[in-house]
């Protein structure tokens, strides 16, 4: 299968904190990249840095065989094609569910609003919140919100999907609704890098496991390798982290 | 009681002219305060300690001196010291610009640190420009914090001028005044249906305002 996504030695510091120490990642069409690794550890920085809302220090994110320049006058061309939710949501709240999903696809893709709305109204029936298309943000539950945030992806069709904990501010009873969404698109072949701490979930839906500590990325592989023979030490404390024995 | 003063020659006529009067400054410092606001607002949050300390250090000399000895200090003042000859109206509108300015700015500085950088980034993510991101995304949801507030400021403002009397500005407390003074003969109980009358204006105007603030609020409740 053809490549993606090619990230070269990316680097990235505050100051004096070495965020991410020289990161690889290749990601071809239709995998599901899972990175775990313990708080702190620069996940979200590395999601950040592929759509350069985050500028690197050094190294370069490759899209579809171009450089991404963050200096570049049209980088909204090139993050049109990326994809990305965020723990909190971040829907618009002075705008209806309906508003916030088809205010990208009219304004940047230019795409008639008429079949902005039905592609909208499609996606929403899918995820199960077609009746919430005229409610405001703040008149849904967190699960409601994350599942329309995804949907607002969704909308620009973008090449690779990036969802960064998007079940963390979740209360526990929501987060499988979201979840059961990530898995649908995962088994419909989309691309996507998913930071996560549900390990079963990982578990389900990766093609691959990265682990990511101290910037670098210490062990990756299948999951069932991964998380059933993990290699390093490093690997084996954090898994063992999530237990209770 | 009064109220049979206002039918008297053009009573009524002046009084409404005074209101005008006070309206024509108020407004006009809103305008002012809008503009001057917005801009000030938007550095007061900036990174440089030294704009953002001296913008702080304007509001708070602004909240603390009542707008009377502001008044004064301009009317007065600027006439003795620095020798030039501004006009009463001149000086009032300058008066509330310069506390609305203060007021205004600190409300849009209010509302941007309001709105979490998130609301950008998810924006830009989705491929929307920087100005795009601004005019649909960000404006959108200060205006919606601001406007209430902002009209506040201005029911404050318009009752604020009836301080404008004493540098000598005819406006409608004033022309109240005037009006029961020169009856004070003929009907010496004049005072409270004229200021009945004066209370009942004021209201006229800022009632509507404040319920218009109320109306947008709700509806834009987040
Ligand atoms: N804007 C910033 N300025 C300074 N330091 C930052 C900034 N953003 C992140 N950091 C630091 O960089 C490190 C990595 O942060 P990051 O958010 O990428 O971690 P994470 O792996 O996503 O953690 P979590 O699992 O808690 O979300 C942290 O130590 C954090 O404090
Ligand atoms: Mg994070």
């Amino acid at each position: 299968m053809d490549e993606i996504l090619n990230i070269r030695g990316i680097s990235k510091k505050y100051e004096d904190l070495v965020v991410l120490d020289h990161l690889d990642l290749r990601v071809r069409s239709g995998e599901v990249v899972v990175i775990v690794g313990p708080s702190g550890c620069g996940k979200s920085t590395f999601l950040r840095c592929i759509n350069a809302l985050e500028k690197v220090d050094d190294g370069e994110v490759i899209l579809d065989g171009k450089v991404i320049d963050p200096q570049d006058k049209h980088l909204s061309k090139v993050r049109e094609k990326i994809g990305m939710v965020f723990q909190s949501y971040e829907l618009f709240p002075h705008k209806t569910v309906l508003q916030n999903l088809v205010l990208a696809p009219v304004r940047v893709k230019k795409m008639n609003r008429k079949e902005a709305e039905k592609e909208a109204l499609r996606l929403l029936e899918r995820v199960g919140l077609l009746s919430k298309k005229n409610n405001y943000p703040r008149q849904l539950s967190g699960g409601q919100k994350q599942r329309v945030a995804i949907v607002r992806a969704l909308m620009m069709n973008p090449e690779i999907l990036l969802l960064d904990e998007i079940t963390a501010a979740l209360d526990p009873e929501m987060v499988r609704e979201v979840l059961e969404v990530v898995l649908d698109l995962a088994k419909e072949g989309r691309t996507m890098i998913i930071v996560t701490h549900e390990l079963p979930f990982a578990k389900a839906v990766a093609d691959r496991v990265v682990f990511i500590d101290g910037g670098r990325i210490i062990e990756e592989g299948e999951p069932k390798d991964f998380f059933e023979h993990p290699k390093t030490e490093r690997l084996r404390k954090f898994l063992h982290s999530f237990t209770y024995e | 009681m009064g109220f049979e003063l206002l039918l008297k020659g053009n009573n009524l006529g002046r009084l409404f002219g005074g209101l005008a009067v006070a309206l024509k400054i108020s407004l006009l410092s809103v305008c002012i305060s809008l503009i001057l606001g917005t801009v000030l607002g938007s550095l007061m949050n900036d990174r440089h300690p030294l704009i953002k300390g001296v913008l702080r250090g304007y509001l708070e000399i602004v909240r603390l001196m009542p707008q009377l000895v502001l008044l004064f200090l301009a009317y007065f003042g600027t006439t003795r010291v620095l020798g030039i000859n501004i006009s009463a109206e001149t000086a009032s509108v300058f008066v509330f610009s310069f506390w609305g300015t203060a007021e205004m700015s600190d409300l849009v500085r209010g509302a941007l640190s309001g709105i979490p950088a998130a609301q950008y980034e998810s924006s830009m993510a989705l491929g929307l420009n920087d100005v795009q991101t601004l005019v649909f995304v960000i404006l959108p949801q200060i205006i919606r914090r601001m406007l209430p507030l902002s009209i506040n400021l201005i029911t404050r403002m318009i009752k604020t001028t009836s301080l404008i009397m004493m540098i000598g500005i005819v406006e409608v407390l004033k022309v109240g005044q005037q009006i029961i003074e020169a009856n004070r003969k003929i009907d010496p109980n004049a005072a409270f249906g004229i200021y009945f009358t004066v209370f009942v204006l004021y209201f006229a105007v800022c009632w509507p305002i404040s319920k218009l603030s109320k109306y947008l609020e709700k509806k834009w409740e987040a």
